[in-house]
């Protein structure tokens, strides 16, 4: 008597589209295209509204160059000074004990929780004109970075965190008992761990900070050489100047959309490693 | 022979001498120190001085901000929006979710993408770009609203819509990654039990993920309370009618007038609440 | 003195890990810590090799002063449980790691590492990532690695302890083979008896933070300083006052000198061995005998016999 073969079962397969799953689909595909897809494409084409010329010019005058390449700059900075002090502190918070620890932990989630137009009052209450410890950064390129640093804070720390818990701490002990030397060690072993978490953290912080508005707003000052590219945008749309406000737009998203890409890349080499 | 390998000298990499556990310590402080100056310096040390400045202006003065006629109408636009923003997005994220770990259809990576997208975009630009659809004067959509009578740019549907827009991915990321680890057996076993659709979406699906739900409705309800550039743009910022909180701040900012510290100190107080939220509910394997 | 380790203690909190323990090893020699888990040999391993600070005692290398020399500047090989390995390194990077911080040539890295690998068996994968080997080849990998800075001390915290049975049996006889060719002082932690005695040159015992007794495998085996020593390297059981080897008591058809009368119980074959349940008046040991003597000796259940242990035999006085 032949017994039956034992059924090998597969990870839980996912189902086919019934009845209401496939109208619950169809109304989220319909949400997100109302929401998301329409408006964004409404931007894109506006701002070719009219045509190549119109868009050039609406790109390349002057305040719209300086809002960008501000923009694009303290985008840039904010996501390396981050990458390098995200690390650390995440490396402090995983690797250090010390009393007041889990008030550090807490203070990192302010930037996530705050309202960005509070956290622009509160940077320009302390960094501003009326600065109580006489750091005077209105209407300058420092307090841009500033308000962009803050509001991109735990990005980093927060990706890089989880990887460092689950890091093979023998490693690093076997590095140590080959003769590295604790830098030796972190560079050539902790570091190719984490690059791709860093990459990540950095690609969001860059994201966040080419967008910013709320915390800029304040600090920056409103004058043209210190204002961000959304400040620019905003503007414009007060003016009723669609077709610049889209075309400008336009331009940040493709820059964001390249810059991820690039990130994306870094993080999936430095994936392939580990 | 293997005893060669072990004759050629290899020099030590340095001369033998005891260090002073001094300078792994002082490695350890200095590094700490860079990490707590930090955060204290960019972000703990400027939020103490706003509340500080505010107990400093005294209670008549806190008093009389909060209570100032824009401001008492701010809360109710706010709770109103933000509160429509997150149930939706609630709704939206459970959904997607579960459509996402549960069936197979076309499309399915695509829509995984795009709930990403609105987490990197400029708030500036989702204004703008919900006014370009949405306006009457300006919008894709605009005559055919117009014709209707339903005004959504300069008023409470497009705020709802420009919230929910920022706060999109955020239930749906806390619940997926659940999702597609925990639960499918238990619905097979209930179905199998005769539970009908309904029935197993309420007694396992959502009890499965219902701390992974509290968080992201906790961060929806941070970002939603929080939002300030989409909604400044759609909403057309008109005192007294359509001003969220955060609108009432800016504006008392901007216009130097009193009551921006003591309404911040309301959102600042706010946020702490959700920061004590989020940190209970975070997610165990972190931090 | 290949290692002198003087007066360790350390402690866990409330948790005593070691207490006062003095560890000699010889020039060359290979060492078994031995012990159950959770007995100290893992601290006293890593305090000797610098991943650890003793809170009193001193460490001393080859006759220099280790106290406080942090591990990467001890010349210390050491070798982990679960392989530790450089996961984003192929093997040969792996192996190469620590001559390429000494910043040696590029030709001559290539040239000791190919020699390693090849004493490992491991050549062909020297371009493949860990997570491509098995568990006994990372180990081996681990070992190579370990190797290649010519270490004077080799340290292996329960090397095999991953591995299955059948792998781990080969490794060890590999490494007590390899300590042959290549003569490094060598200490490892098991808590394996059967390992111990047979890889190693020298046993220390350690249990509760405390050393039990050192010496030789026969020495430990025949002549066991206290019952937790037997009790550990070998089997035991009880006859009378005194703790004996089952192997070690003699069953005898008549009454003789020193004998006590017993019943057997149980009779248990297991291949050619033979393991009897005895009951006497106030003990029921076990005995090992080899099929030959059972049957030399006609013995079933109920048989009356007597029992004496073996005259060269070492017995400890039960507590």
């Amino acid at each position: 008597m032949t017994v039956p073969a034992a059924r090998v079962t597969a990870a839980p397969a996912r189902a086919r589209l019934g009845g209401w799953s496939g109208a619950g689909l169809g109304v989220a595909v319909l949400w997100l295209s109302l929401l998301v897809l329409l408006p964004l494409a409404a931007v894109v084409a506006t701002g070719a509204g009219d045509g190549w010329s119109g868009f050039w010019s609406a790109v390349s005058n002057h305040a719209a160059l300086t809002a960008i390449r501000l923009t694009v700059l303290s985008a840039l900075a904010v996501a390396a000074i981050n990458a390098v002090l995200g690390t650390l502190i995440a490396w402090v918070l995983v690797r250090d004990s010390f009393r007041g620890k889990r008030i550090v932990e807490a203070v990192i989630d302010i930037p996530f929780a705050l309202p960005t137009i509070v956290a622009g009052l509160v940077l320009l209450t302390l960094y501003g004109q009326q600065s109580s410890i006489g750091v005077h950064w209105y209407a300058t390129n420092q307090g841009v970075l500033v308000a962009l640093l803050f509001v991109t804070l735990p990005f980093v720390v927060r990706t890089v965190q989880p990887v460092l818990l689950a890091l093979d701490r023998e490693a690093e002990e076997a590095a140590a008992s080959l003769g590295a030397e604790p830098f030796t060690t972190f560079r050539r072993i902790v570091l190719p761990a984490i690059a791709p978490a860093v990459a990540s953290g950095a690609a969001l912080a860059f994201g966040r900070a080419m967008g910013e508005y709320g915390s800029v707003l304040l600090i920056s000052g409103g004058l043209p050489r210190t204002s961000v590219a959304s400040q620019y945008v905003f503007a414009q749309i007060q003016n009723d100047e669609y077709v610049s406000a889209a075309a400008v737009s336009t331009v940040l998203l493709l820059i964001s959309i390249v810059v991820l890409a690039v990130l994306g890349q870094v993080h999936r080499r430095a994936a392939r490693r580990g | 022979m293997a005893s060669d390998l072990l004759e050629a000298p290899v020099a030590a990499p340095a001369p033998v001498r005891p260090v002073r556990p001094r300078k792994r310590r002082l490695t350890r402080y200095a590094l700490r120190f860079v990490a707590v100056a930090y955060v204290a310096a960019l972000v703990a040390m400027p939020v103490v001085v706003v509340v500080w400045r505010t107990i400093d202006q005294g209670a008549s003065t806190f008093w009389h901000a909060i209570t100032a006629p824009d401001a008492v109408h701010a809360y109710q636009v706010t709770a109103q929006v933000a509160g429509l923003a997150v149930l939706i997005n609630t709704v939206f994220g459970v959904g997607v979710a579960i459509l996402l770990a549960r069936y197979r259809f076309p499309g399915r990576s695509l829509l995984n993408v795009l709930i990403d997208v609105p987490v990197s975009i400029s708030p500036i630009i989702v204004g703008l770009a919900l006014v370009l659809v949405f306006g009457w004067t300006t919008g894709w959509f605009g005559p055919a609203l117009q014709n209707a009578g339903i005004e959504v740019i300069f008023s409470t549907p497009g705020m709802v819509l420009a919230t929910a827009f920022v706060a999109l991915p955020l239930v749906v990321r806390e619940v997926l990654p659940v999702l597609e680890e925990e639960g499918i057996e238990q619905e097979q076993a209930a179905r199998s039990l005769g539970a009908n659709a309904w029935q197993r979406l309420v007694r396992i699906t959502l009890p499965t993920v219902k701390w992974a739900l509290a968080y992201g409705v906790v961060l929806s309800v941070a970002r939603a309370l929080g939002e300030f550039g989409a909604v400044r743009v759609v909403s057309g910022d008109v005192s007294g009618q359509t001003q969220t909180l955060t609108l009432v701040v800016d504006e008392r900012a901007e216009q130097f007038e009193p009551g921006a510290y003591q309404l911040s100190v309301v959102l600042i107080a706010v946020s702490a609440i959700c920061i004590v939220a989020i940190s209970l509910l975070r997610p165990r394997g972190e931090c | 003195m290949g290692i002198k380790a003087v007066g360790i203690s350390k402690r866990f909190g409330d948790f005593v890990a070691l207490d006062d323990v003095d560890l000699q090893v010889e020039t060359g020699r290979l060492t078994a810590l031995l012990g159950p888990s959770g007995g100290g040999k893992s601290t006293l391993l890593r305090i000797v090799g610098g991943l650890e600070d003793p809170d009193e005692g001193t460490v001393h290398i080859d006759g220099v002063e280790a106290t406080g020399v942090p591990a990467q500047r001890r010349n210390v090989g050491f070798v982990f449980q679960h392989y530790a390995a450089f996961k984003h390194l192929s093997v040969f990077r792996n192996v190469a790691f620590g001559l390429e911080i000494r910043r040696r040539p590029k030709a001559e890295i290539r040239r000791r590492v190919h020699e390693l690998l090849e004493l490992v068996h491991l050549d062909q994968f020297a371009d493949r990532l860990p997570s491509q080997l098995s568990g006994g080849q990372r180990q081996r990998m681990a070992l190579a690695r370990a190797l290649a800075v010519e270490p004077k001390v080799l340290l292996l915290d329960e090397p095999f302890g991953a591995l299955d049975t059948k792998v781990r049996k080969e490794l060890r006889d590999w490494l007590r083979r390899l300590h042959d060719d290549v003569h490094v002082t060598t200490v490892f932690v098991t808590h394996d008896q059967e390992e111990a005695l047979e890889v190693s040159d020298e046993i220390v015992v350690i249990n509760n933070g405390r050393i039990e007794q050192t010496g030789s495998p026969n020495d430990l085996y025949d002549h066991p300083a206290n019952d937790f020593v037997m009790g550990f390297l070998g089997p035991v059981t009880r006859l009378g006052e005194r703790l004996v080897r089952p192997h070690d008591i003699e069953v005898l058809a008549t009454d003789s000198a020193g004998a006590v009368p017993g019943e057997v119980v149980r009779l248990i074959r297991i291949g050619f061995e033979v393991r009897a349940e005895l009951r006497t008046g106030d003990s029921a040991p076990w005995v090992q005998l080899t099929r030959g003597q059972a049957e030399a000796l006609d013995l079933q259940p109920g048989r009356a016999v007597w029992l004496r242990p073996a005259h060269d035999a070492s017995t400890l006085v039960a507590r």
